[in-house]
C-alpha cells in the first residue's frame, strides 16, 4: 500500500487506522492534527479511521512562529 | 489595580503577548517567555518532522496548562490556506483562538486585507475567536470588527522590522472607532516602541522578533515587559498636554 505523508511517500502492508500508522511514526496522539486528502480527521476517529492506498496525510503540529 | 483583558470571556493576565519564532533554542524560547510575564504565546502550524522522531516539540517547553496557546496562519498567501491552517490548528489545540493571517507580499508580508476580511467572516461562522492581524487601517479595522473579530491586531510596522509604531495617528483612530481590543503586532523594535503603543491606549503588544532577535532575548523579553507595564500605567495615568513654553515646577512666592 503507498501512501503520502507529510509529501513523502510512505510503503506499508497494510496502515491500518490513522492511530496505527501514527503509533508506526512514533508520534503521540498529544497536540498533532491529522488531514487525510485534504479533510480533517477528529482525534476521536483516529482510532477507526482506516487509510487507503493512494491516500494523502498531512500530519501537523505546532512549532515555534510570531 | 484590576486592569486585566479579556477578549470573549477569557481573561489575559499580561498585555504582553509573545511569539516562540526565531529562537536559538527551546531552552531559550522558554526562559524568554518567563522573563516576558506573558500568558499568552503564538505559535505556528508546521509538518511534523516524520524522519527525525528525536526532534523534541516546543509544547514540551512551553506548558498550555500555564500558556494560553494562539495559533498563527502565517505563511498563508490565499484565503483557501488560511482557512485550513485555522481548522487544523483547532484541531491540533485547544482553544477556538486562532490569530488569523493572509499575507499579501512577500517582501513586505503586509495582510492581504481582503483576504483577511473573507476569512474572518468564514472563521467566526465557524465559531472561531478570530484575532486578524491587518493594516494600520481604520476603516479596515472597522469591518473586521464587524465581520465578528474578537480583537484586531493592527501592524505598528512590517514583521520583524523593528521599525516601531511609525503611524501612531492612525493607531490613534483605530482605538477609537473600535469597539474590540485593539492589539498592536509586528513591529516593535525596542522597549519604548513597546511604550509607545500601550501609551497610545493599545490593549496589548504582540512581540516575536523584537524579542528572540536581540542579542540577549532574554534580558529584552524583561525590558518589554517593563514597557508594556510603563506604558499602560502612564496610559491611565493620564500624561500631561504638550505645550510650547515652560511653566515653572518651583513657586515664584518666597523667592529672595
Amino acid at each position: 500500500m503507498r501512501l503520502t505523508v507529510n509529501g513523502e511517500p510512505f510503503e506499508t502492508r497494510d496502515a491500518g487506522t490513522i492511530a496505527e500508522l501514527l503509533r508506526k511514526l512514533g508520534i503521540g496522539p498529544g497536540s498533532v492534527a491529522v488531514e487525510v486528502n485534504l479533510s480533517i480527521v477528529k482525534k476521536a476517529d483516529h482510532s477507526t479511521f482506516r487509510l487507503n492506498d493512494g491516500d494523502k496525510i498531512e500530519i501537523v503540529n505546532f512549532v515555534g512562529g510570531g | 489595580m484590576d486592569d486585566k483583558l479579556i477578549i470573549k470571556g477569557i481573561e489575559f493576565q499580561s498585555r504582553l503577548w509573545v511569539g516562540t519564532g526565531k529562537y536559538k533554542d527551546f531552552e531559550e524560547t522558554k526562559k524568554a517567555i518567563e522573563a516576558s510575564g506573558s500568558d499568552v504565546v503564538t505559535v505556528a502550524v508546521r509538518r511534523v518532522n516524520i524522519i527525525d522522531r528525536k526532534s523534541e516539540n516546543l509544547l514540551d517547553y512551553v506548558d498550555p496548562k500555564k500558556y494560553k496557546i494562539l495559533p498563527n496562519t502565517a505563511g498563508c498567501y490565499t484565503v483557501e490556506d488560511a482557512l485550513r491552517y485555522a481548522r487544523l490548528a483547532r484541531e491540533a489545540g485547544i482553544s477556538d483562538l486562532i490569530k488569523l493571517e493572509v499575507i499579501g507580499d512577500e517582501k513586505t508580508l503586509f495582510p492581504d486585507t481582503w483576504g483577511l476580511l473573507k476569512a474572518t467572516e468564514i472563521l467566526v461562522k465557524e465559531g472561531f475567536i478570530v484575532l486578524p492581524y491587518t493594516n494600520d487601517d481604520p476603516i479596515m479595522a472597522k469591518r473586521l470588527e464587524d465581520a465578528g473579530a474578537a480583537a484586531v491586531m493592527p501592524l505598528g510596522a512590517p514583521i520583524g522590522s523593528g521599525l516601531g509604531i511609525r503611524n501612531p495617528y492612525n493607531i490613534k483612530i483605530i482605538l477609537e472607532m473600535a469597539n474590540v481590543p485593539v492589539i498592536v503586532d509586528a513591529g516593535v523594535g525596542t522597549a519604548s516602541d513597546a511604550t509607545v503603543a500601550m501609551e497610545l491606549g493599545c490593549d496589548a503588544v504582540l512581540i516575536n522578533t523584537g524579542i528572540a532577535g536581540a542579542k540577549n532575548p532574554i534580558a529584552m523579553a524583561a525590558a518589554m515587559k517593563h514597557a508594556v507595564i510603563a506604558g499602560r500605567l502612564s496610559y491611565k495615568a493620564g500624561r500631561i498636554p504638550k505645550k510650547l513654553y515652560a511653566t515653572a515646577s518651583s513657586p515664584f512666592e518666597g523667592m529672595l
